[in-house]
């Protein structure tokens, strides 16, 4: 740390560069919406929000865990992989269970109960490792990615595995369905926000998420279970990697290899977009779902548009990332003399 | 060359302001060739702010640094040093991973044609630090090093460098008694080079030693400056203060013939750190525990409290034996620890204040969710109790003035009503003000039947306030002064082993 940073702070902390702070991910979302509009007014149908934010629900439910581990300054790079092994185990599972119990709902719920258990068990596991092992985030779940990746590939012998037709006709309204109108992905994409804000910023779990980013050692000193509170940060992602991925095996009915590929990199980037800081000790829940939503509407304005093409998807979210990360550092650093 | 009278290095009615808040008004200061000049002040002074200015780290909102008569703009530390302008930092600024000999050089390697001269900045790293008497080794890496060794890597960085002024801002905080006196001696050889030193401290006995000219700031504002000579220590403090200091230390409270043991530690042992310590506490005692930084005190409390592993040793609070295993276990036996670490370990310097004051005991704000406003309320209160000065609103902990930061800190260590508070140097880098107010407060734990366990370098401060005084050298509780015994050339003989091992094992026999 530079030495004369703390003595800058106080000016940092005008009025202006604390709102922007805050509202910058929302300002940068309307932004774009606008510009959405502008290309195609087609944007602003019913069908294509509903389609939109359908989509970002995945993702969104997945960054929304990820937000809990960043802020308390861990890193899992294996949700991607996680969410397909998940899948594969699932769709599995339901098969064979179909042979017991019918296609019913009792397949299906038991097939959901068994998504959250793994999911559950694998946040864990990279949660002991990392902190029983002492070995860095990064590297263990980078090692654990590779593992369930590999995992799907071999369950599903290099192929695909296909859901039971019967079981998909009674399991497809969790993606196709909705509720008052509104698509059942978005209402569990809203209750997961909703509940990861209120433990994020109401409770004592969500405040030793921020201490224990901002500094471990002052955690520890604390009297702050450190490890069990990071682990637990771990297990919560899990937890949310099976949530996405129940929504997401009635959508195609099949789980591959392929299935997840750079899901990590996108909940992280829907994480940083929202403000929450890399290195730890900040967090914010809203930020992450405007982020998941950014991230999926640059894809659907390309749709929309002939100017650019979609191949460049990539690019464009890669721009609007950068971007957004420099414009809030550089509202932190600014009004230094 | 200027001529031996001119200032060397110059503040011109320096002002400073950080938002709209001024922290410097007017500052003049010269240094010259060959003098130590010594800047005082309280925490929150502006002594930091205005040294940094000097060293380039900050720029003056007005007025102007001169370097021999010439207007100079620092725009960053690098600037300065081209001009001969090293300061030493009171918070360590070495890279951990790097070697002494790396860091020494950092940035101004020596090289042959495109490759480092390994060979030639050896020698003079080793050139530099035997002129400390340090046996720290050129290759080691900077973080197996002890906070004092580093210290002094930091000093032999500054004095390879072709320094005409060196700023030391409380230079002496982490050393042991030893090197405070090569550090001194080293000042002396540094004066008679003709260099300019500006030396910032609290401890007034060294700057009685040392310095040649003086000048005292309060509250941003020059109060005082001239010789050394015809000023004294107890002149100086009330300059500093604004008021009289009579009764630095409380009476002791006095301790009940029968005051029972709270608690005990039996036979601890602590791999690498303490080889053997026992000791007991009594309700409303005052537990001194003195020797040279890592004689293993720290280590030892630290066992104690399960924030660090013991191989051996049983803990027993009130007579029973009790396991803590988690610094948790310790507080919900009443046991609260002021870590010596304010900034690492103590407060979680970006966060906002009330979070930080209701870290250690969030429970008590839960049902189930964080009661916002009965948090805020017990923070209001802290602020009161513990008389928390916020200059500005402090949207931070790293905002905060040291001995605010200290003072926080001890709010959140009492907010869980301990009935033993352990307290780790808690008036390193702290001015006399708050000190004052630090020792009042240990007496009124007593007198209200806690009972304090005091770890200090400060050798006044262990006799000012202990009841008794427990000594360790070397990994060893050497013994346990009382009465009369505690004086200063007592604690030394123990602190450095002359005296006492064993004495522990002959008293229970």
């Amino acid at each position: 740390m530079n030495s004369a940073v703390p003595d800058n702070k106080p000016i940092a902390r005008s009025r202006a560069s604390f709102d922007l702070k805050t509202w910058g991910p929302f300002i940068a979302l309307l932004a774009l919406a606008l510009l959405g509009v502008l290309i195609n007014p087609a944007f602003l149908g019913l069908d294509n929000l509903s389609n939109m934010l359908t989509r970002s629900a995945f993702i969104g439910i997945i960054a929304i865990g990820a937000t809990f581990v960043i802020t308390a300054g861990g890193l899992d790079l294996s949700v991607g992989s996680m969410a397909a092994f998940i899948a594969g185990v699932m769709i599995i599972f339901m098969n064979s269970l179909v042979e017991q119990f019918g296609p019913g709902l009792t397949t299906i719920l038991l097939g959901i109960g068994a998504s959250l258990l793994l999911g559950l068990c694998a946040g864990f596991i990279n949660g002991m490792v990392t902190t029983k092992g002492k070995i860095e985030a990064f590297i263990v779940t980078l090692g654990t990615m590779g593992i369930y990746r590999s995992l799907v590939t071999y369950l599903a012998d290099g192929g695909t595995l296909s859901l039971d037709w019967g079981v998909r006709d009674i399991y497809r309204p969790v993606y196709y369905g909705s509720l008052m109108g509104i698509p059942i992905p978005v209402l569990v994409f809203l209750l997961v926000a909703v509940v990861g804000y209120i433990l994020l910023n109401h409770t004592r779990f969500g405040r030793y998420c921020f201490a224990i980013g901002s500094n471990e050692k002052v955690a520890e000193y604390s009297a702050i279970h450190v490890d069990r509170i990071k682990t637990m940060t771990y297990m919560l992602q899990g937890v949310c990697v099976a949530l996405a991925t129940i929504i997401y095996v009635p959508r195609l009915g099949s789980a591959s290899g392929a299935t997840g590929v750079l899901w990590e990199l996108e909940a992280i980037a829907a994480v940083i977009i929202g403000g929450t800081v890399l290195k730890g000790g900040h967090g914010r829940i809203w930020g992450t779902v405007v982020g998941a939503i950014m991230l999926t509407m640059i894809g659907n304005i390309l749709n929309l548009t002939d100017a650019i093409s979609n191949y460049l998807n990539g690019t464009v979210q890669g721009i609007i990332i950068i971007v957004a990360v420099y414009l809030q550092r550089a509202s932190w650093r600014k009004s230094a003399p | 060359m200027s001529m031996p009278d001119q200032p060397l290095l110059a503040a011109r009615r320096i002002s400073r302001w950080f938002g709209e808040n001024q922290v410097l008004f007017d500052i003049d200061l010269s240094l010259k060739p060959g003098e130590v000049h010594a800047l005082l002040g309280e925490n929150g002074a502006g002594k930091s702010t205005l040294v940094r200015i000097l060293a380039g780290y900050l720029s003056p909102s007005d007025g102007d640094v001169c370097l021999a008569d010439e207007v100079r703009h620092y725009r960053s530390s690098g600037d300065a040093e081209a001009d001969g302008v090293v300061m030493i930092h009171q918070e360590l600024a070495l890279a951990e991973q790097l070697s002494v000999e790396e860091n020494i050089f950092l940035g101004r390697e020596l090289r042959r044609g495109p490759f480092l001269d390994r060979r030639a900045m050896r020698e003079r790293c080793r050139a530099a630090l035997a002129e400390l008497e340090t046996r720290v080794d050129p290759r080691a890496r900077v973080k197996d090093l002890s906070t004092s060794d580093q210290q002094m890597v930091e000093i032999a960085k500054a004095i390879t460098r072709d320094v005409r002024v060196l700023i030391m801002d409380e230079p002496t905080a982490s050393l042991t008694e030893h090197e405070v006196e090569v550090l001194f001696a080293l000042i002396g050889r540094l004066r008679q080079r003709g260099v300019a030193i500006l030396y910032i401290s609290h401890k007034l006995r060294e700057i009685e030693r040392i310095a040649d000219r003086v000048t005292v700031l309060r509250d941003g504002r020059l109060v005082d400056s001239g010789p050394m000579a015809g000023r004294s220590k107890e002149e100086l403090a009330r300059l500093m203060v604004g008021r009289e200091i009579n009764d630095m230390y409380p009476e002791r409270t006095e301790l009940a013939r029968d005051a029972p043991v709270v608690l005990e530690a039996r036979d601890m042992v602590v791999p690498g750190a303490v080889k053997r310590a026992s000791f007991s506490l009594r309700r409303g005692e005052v537990l001194g525990f003195g020797g040279v930084v890592g004689a293993g005190r720290t280590a030892l409390i630290e066992a104690l409290l399960g924030l660090r592993p013991r191989s051996q040793g049983q803990v027993l609070r009130n007579g029973q034996p009790v396991a803590l295993r988690h610094l948790r276990d310790a507080a919900r036996q009443r046991i609260a620890y002021l870590t010596e670490d304010r900034k690492g370990k103590g407060l979680v310097l970006n966060m906002g204040l009330r979070p930080n004051f209701t870290l250690l005991n969030l429970r008590a704000y839960c049902r189930p969710l964080i009661d916002r406003r009965r948090e805020e309320q017990a923070f209001q209160e802290a602020i009161e109790r513990f008389d928390i000065r916020l200059r500005t609103q402090a949207a931070t902990a790293a905002e905060l003035s040291g001995g605010n930061q200290q003072k926080l800190l001890l709010a959140k260590v009492m907010s869980i009503d301990p009935e033993i508070v352990i307290i780790n140097e808690p008036t390193r880098g702290i001015d006399v003000g708050t000190k004052h107010q630090i020792y009042h407060f240990v007496r009124e734990l007593t007198d209200a039947g806690c009972s304090v366990i005091l770890i200090s370098s400060e050798m006044a401060e262990l006799i000012g306030l202990s009841h008794r005084v427990a000594v360790m050298c070397a990994g060893v509780l050497t013994g346990v002064l009382e009465g009369e015994q505690i004086n200063e050339h007592e604690i030394m003989q123990y602190a450095s082993g002359i005296k006492g091992v064993g004495v522990d094992e002959q008293r229970r026999a």
